[in-house]
């Protein structure tokens, strides 16, 4: 029940009410933008959002999660250079 | 969105994998002397388990799966209040499914709704509210239910009914806290706690400042994490090598959709129409301090305990659980679902005893899908 999913907002369809209308995998549906609001709601159209029964409670940082899976691929970078290091270890100890 | 599928990447979970057993192994953790990490959120619990990432990380590491499903702490008293609303001709009674089955006293939902009760499963608060204004003769009672995630949902619909002045929408109040729970296992001398995997969806609403007392005053680290397996090893990575370090932060590896400082329109509206209860029962954990929510008396139109006159303070409350039922210990990591004399005896996902069992985010419900039992376990690795 804790669990959101992304969804995209295609259409404001009810600016006093702040509602829109999301794609969520494949679904539309209609769903509340008061939490994430902006001055102008149309700025949201394209946007992709948490959706949590009905309401789109954060808009997602595409920055973010890139920055979030370069370092998850820095990470197999930097494991491959120390497995490439300790099997030039073993090469040098002609353990291999 | 293209990001979830590089969120599953399994070149990219193998290097975090074995970035995880080189640390594992720096902290001198085995399997008889294990680094304890609690997820705090069911979320979290069930992809642990739908990913099998409790049989790929090292056996260092023993996850220990907190209170965080909403469903599953509901005590049984609050389950029969439900169905006594329910089974009023007047009413229809509006809940998440996920609601369904959890055990009552005397029936579930499900068995009410079998009875006769008119009651409907919806995705959104905002739902109930369209049953209201198409159904202005009848009583329709939303069932308020969940973390700090889905308590602005409820509090923005309230506060929409209010605006409509619609009279015939109200909500049954079971929202719950994060934090006191938290607090009340720390301060549990039978817990070992060495760190904590902290709820994504809830500090999207509350930001991380508000787990900023287990880094201070219990000298743990917090890791804020996303649900897809990458970001749950990622976090847990984080997690030991604050142990490493000897370091204790609240880190947020969920940047992508934890602001800080949370959800400034969400937190309004909690603010807005919700109080906290002086204490709240929880299932297996018993009363918790200010660990709940109730509606405040401005929108007193809309709370169900005062119309209809059940909840806190309309008699006694304590209600035991079912005979053999060891939801408690293994809510607060004191024996595994499989330690359960019931669990796939007397407890299972169709015929459900206990509340762990009930919806898919219990620990006992993900061990029976994904794990089922030691043996089969076993026999997998």
């Amino acid at each position: 029940m804790c669990l959101g999913i992304p969804g995209q907002i295609v259409e404001i369809t009810d600016a006093n009410r702040l509602m829109a209308l999301a794609d969520i995998s494949g679904v539309r549906r209609e769903v509340s933008v008061a939490c994430v609001a902006t001055p102008d709601l149309c700025d949201l159209i394209g946007e992709w959002a948490l959706i949590h029964v009905g309401f789109a409670m954060s808009v997602i940082d595409a920055d973010e999660a890139e920055k979030t899976l370069e370092a998850l691929r820095g990470l197999g970078e930097a494991q491959e250079t120390l497995e490439a290091m300790a099997e030039g270890a073993s090469a040098l100890e002609g353990t291999q | 969105m293209r990001y979830v599928e590089e969120f599953r990447d399994p070149v990219a979970a193998k290097a975090v994998l074995a970035a995880i057993e080189t640390v594992v192994q720096e902290i001198g953790a085995t399997a008889e002397k294990p680094v304890h990490i609690m997820e705090i959120c069911g979320g979290h619990t069930h992809a642990i388990f739908r990913y099998g990432l409790d049989r790929l990380t090292p056996k260092g590491i023993e996850f220990i799966h907190g209170p965080g499903c909403p469903v599953c702490v509901l005590p049984m008293s609050r389950i029969d209040e439900c169905v006594e609303i329910a089974e009023r001709p007047e009413v229809i009674f509006c809940t998440f499914g996920d609601a369904m089955r959890v055990p009552g006293t005397r029936k579930s939902l499900m068995q009410a709704k079998a009875d006769g009760a008119d009651i409907r499963m919806v995705y959104s608060p905002l739902d109930a509210l369209e049953i209201a204004r198409r159904n202005p003769e009848r009583e329709v009672v939303f069932f308020g239910l969940g973390f700090e995630t889905t308590t602005p949902s409820t509090a923005l619909s309230i506060q929409q009914a209010a605006r409509e002045e619609l009279r015939n929408f109200s909500v049954f109040c079971n929202h719950i806290t994060v934090p006191p729970p938290i607090k009340a296992l720390l301060d549990d001398p039978h817990m070992v706690l060495d760190g904590f995997v902290g709820p994504g969806h809830v500090s999207m609403v509350i930001g991380t400042h508000p787990y900023d007392f287990i880094a201070e005053t219990y000298g743990k680290p917090i890791v804020v994490a996303g649900f897809e397996p990458l970001d749950l090893l990622q976090s847990v990575l984080m997690v030991l090598h604050q142990i490493r370090d000897g370091r204790a932060e609240v880190e947020n590896q969920y940047a992508r959709v934890v602001p800080e400082h949370g959800n400034p329109v969400s937190l309004a509206a909690i603010e807005d129409v919700y109080e906290p209860r002086r204490t709240f029962e929880w299932r297996g954990l018993g009363e918790i301090d200010a660990s709940g929510l109730r509606i405040r008396s401005k929108y007193a139109a809309f709370d169900a305990e005062e119309r209809f006159g059940v909840g806190y303070g309309a008699g006694p409350r304590l209600v035991s659980e079912p005979e053999g039922c060891a939801c408690g210990q293994v809510m607060t990591g004191r024996i595994k679902p499989t330690g359960c004399p019931q669990y796939g005896t007397g407890c299972t996902p169709e015929m459900p005893l206990g509340a762990l069992m009930v919806s898919s985010e219990g620990a006992c419900a993900a061990y029976y899908q994904y794990g089922a039992t030691d043996e089969r376990l076993e026999a997998v690795e």
